[in-house]
């Protein structure tokens, strides 16, 4: 069968089970649409930036725990993705994002609209291609979904020159995809393994931390048998939040610089810390030689350089989370399930100093009835929504307070730009998650400044039919960085002020979408209600306390048991 | 824990950019290439074997080893520094060569076993190989003549034992 380069593309696509890409048109990649104008059955949603377009996939990928695509032309097109690229690539998101190319011929005379974006995203990639030949094609793009989805997941570009893209060629079927270079670990060492079920017989105070891979291998249901198996409380990075359910006694909250005193103490009295899927980011860490000093660490994590890289582990597992967490499970099965949780008088004598430290400091705000607490919101939107809705966030103390005060049961519903922070990520994150679960609520919690990033999105939202609920905390300020400024440079506000905005309302109204705003304590509930319950894409504006701050806090490079409490 | 010189000897695709990526993942995270030699190799035309030297403690050094392995067209990565091992390294070295210098720039070459490849009326261009030592102590004996130039390869080296490095 004679196919073009931009059938081929198409056709491979499709066969990797992808439904839905998000991309922009331009000159390089004219081919390619021109092909998909005759795909209806490949979804294409029109972005208004190719920032959006990769975010979108990006949270595609997560909301629906499959790869997610995204489609740009060259040149600008392809520098546009960058951001989204290295925010995926932080985030161990897979996606594969496909660039437009000058010519063949044209490469490297600085051609109209020719960037080397194989160089420029090299750092930030798992892997990157350029498809110089057809003929290599249909392998390429084999190859770079099966990078991007397997061992540590990641993003992926391929580059495609337009030549290459008209050009016709005899499809093959390029058949499985063995690289020799490229074997990830997925089975754990069984005697390490071993090991850790002697040093949770040994463990008086054992802590579970639990971390993005726990979400990307899909392992939310071993991690909480282990937990009840044990008695254990759990704790989670931003990244592993709806691992654990928020609902349950043995939560502990996120850990970390915002994390929950209770979490934080934890961590800084255990003596056996069991790590799922993390990578110990400073800003879980705080201090590094303090973190976790009493405790003999296990860390199970599927890519070596995340072991010994921030934090040494007594006990590394290289090993995929589900898998290894499933052997652990069946081997503590056929243990006495009483050694397994422990002594029952020391283990409760722990959980009853949980309970303490959550009892002495827990996490709090005070509304009263003058202003609006950003807290309550949260506190609000939680209790109004199921834990079947999708929330995503911008970047800033309106990511870190969902963190805190949004309680989520389930992992792939908590969506945020956590290695990177990348404000503008939440509104098409939002987007993607909604082209990903038509059925689910989709709801995006941002702050005034970031909702400033990416704001053009909303017409997407709205040309294609993907109703997402915008919630802006508007304190108008830059909050995160204003409260860095108040504790740590003598309030000295400088550029954070943002009291310039938007009329939110209005701007939402001319894409064509609802607007609501409130400024009183006693309409927030009535705002959300209504907001959430109307059919269209919806901003929600609170205008909320200016100078509130995120707490607990941990100062930069302090143990994460000494925090700047409320 | 010290830092120590670590020879690393790398497979990897013989495929354009793949040193790229390897010199952008050691400027990327701070990590030193002290010297650096690539070449296809003769056994098989899609690989080639990159020798690196390198600097670094314990953990520095399991890092850029696993960073390396980490790459999607780095096959294999093998630490020579604590194996038995030989390692030659070539370098082409200008020295001022005046009439009277002459027969003790000879004297000198031949000692180390080295060869005299060009001559001009006033400079010998001279090839020699060895381990460092041996090269740094050369350098060392024809300072006072007047080196004009030298060219080095960096190290190359492969392990002694019969089986094939992985």
């Amino acid at each position: 069968m004679k196919l073009k380069g931009a059938q081929i593309l198409i056709k491979m696509i499709k066969e990797e089970g992808v439904d839905t890409i998000f991309g922009y048109p331009g000159g390089a990649v004219i081919d390619i649409y021109d092909a998909l104008d005759k795909t209806p059955d490949l979804r294409h949603i029109l972005v208004r930036h190719e920032q959006g377009a990769v975010h979108a996939a990006d949270a595609y990928s997560r909301a629906k725990g499959t790869v997610g695509v995204a489609l740009v032309t060259s040149g600008p097109g392809a520098t546009n993705t960058v951001t989204g690229i290295a925010s995926a690539y932080m985030d161990s998101i897979p996606i594969v994002v496909f660039t437009g190319q000058v010519p063949t011929a044209l490469i490297g005379n600085d051609a109209f609209q020719e960037v080397d974006i194989v160089g420029i995203t090299r750092p930030c990639t798992k892997h990157n291609y350029l498809v110089k030949d057809i003929t290599k094609l249909a392998r390429t793009i084999k190859e770079a979904f099966h990078i991007a989805r397997s061992g540590r997941p990641g993003p992926v570009l391929v580059d495609l020159p337009k030549d290459v893209m008209g050009a016709m060629t005899e499809f093959e079927e390029p058949g499985d995809i063995d690289l020799r270079s490229y074997k990830p670990t997925y089975n754990p060492n069984m005697k390490q393994l071993s090991r850790v079920v002697e040093l949770i017989k040994e463990a008086k105070r054992p802590v579970i931390f639990s971390g993005g891979g726990v979400v990307l291998s899909k392992a939310s249901g071993e991690l909480v048998k282990l937990a009840k198996m044990m008695n254990s409380p759990v704790t989670a990075s931003l990244m592993g939040l709806g691992t654990f359910p928020g609902s349950d006694p043995l939560w502990l909250g996120m850990l970390g610089m915002h994390g929950t005193y209770r979490a934080n103490m934890s961590i800084g009295n255990c003596d056996l810390l069991i790590a799922v899927g993390v990578r110990f980011d400073d800003r879980v860490t705080g201090r590094k030689d303090k973190f976790a000093s009493e405790a003999k660490i296990v860390q199970i994590d599927i890519d070596p350089t995340s072991i010994h890289k921030n934090v040494e582990a007594n006990c590394p597992i290289v090993g995929d989370c589900k898998n290894t967490l499933e052997l652990l499970n069946s081997m503590l099965e056929s243990e006495n399930p009483a050694d397994v949780c422990g002594n029952p008088e020391e283990r409760q004598a722990w959980l009853d100093q949980i309970a303490q430290w959550r009892a002495t400091s827990p996490q709090r705000y005070e509304q009263k009835d003058d202003v609006i607490k950003p807290q309550y919101v949260i506190d609000r939107l939680h209790k109004l929504t199921d834990k079947n809705t999708i929330i995503t966030t911008e970047v800033g103390q309106n990511q870190m307070w969902t963190a805190q005060y949004y309680l989520f049961d389930k992992p792939n519903h908590f969506i945020t730009s956590g290695g990177l922070g990348v404000m503008g990520f939440g509104l098409p994150a939002a987007i993607g998650a909604k082209a990903a679960c038509p059925d689910k609520l989709v709801v995006c919690v941002a702050g005034d400044g970031s909702i400033q990033m990416n704001s053009q999105e909303l017409m997407t939202a709205i040309e294609s039919n993907l109703p997402v609920k915008i919630v802006i905390l508007n304190n108008r300020y830059l909050g995160m960085v204003r409260q860095w400024q108040e504790l740590f440079y003598d309030k000295r506000y400088s550029y954070t002020n943002m009291e310039r905005a938007p009329d939110f309302v209005k701007l939402a109204e001319a894409y064509g979408a609802i607007g609501m705003r409130t400024d009183k304590v006693n309409e927030v509930e009535e705002v959300l209600k209504k907001g959430l319950a109307c059919e269209g894409t919806v901003i929600m504006e609170f205008i909320v306390e200016r100078e509130e701050c995120v707490y607990p806090m941990v100062p930069a490079g302090v143990a994460i048991t000494e925090m700047l409490l409320v | 824990m010290s830092n120590q010189k670590h020879i690393l000897s790398i497979l990897v695709d013989n495929e354009p950019g793949v040193l790229s990526r390897i010199a952008g993942l050691f400027s990327g995270r701070g990590y030193n290439i002290e010297s650096l030699s690539v070449a296809q190799t003769a056994e098989n035309s899609f690989l080639s074997r990159i020798t690196m030297v390198t600097v670094g403690d314990d953990h520095i050094i399991e890092q850029i080893t696993k960073q390396l392995h980490k790459l999607i067209n780095v096959i294999t990565v093998n630490d020579l520094t604590d194996k038995k091992y030989v390692q030659r390294e070539l370098m082409l070295i200008k020295v001022n060569a005046k009439p009277e210098q002459r027969a003790e720039i000879l004297r000198i070459v031949d000692i180390f076993r080295c060869r005299v490849v060009d001559v001009g009326p006033e400079h010998y261009t001279i090839e020699m190989s060895g381990d460092d030592g041996k090269i740094e102590a050369f350098i060392d004996l024809l300072r006072p003549m007047g080196i004009i130039e030298t060219a080095r390869t960096g190290l190359i080296a492969l392990p002694r034992d019969k089986k094939k490095s992985k």
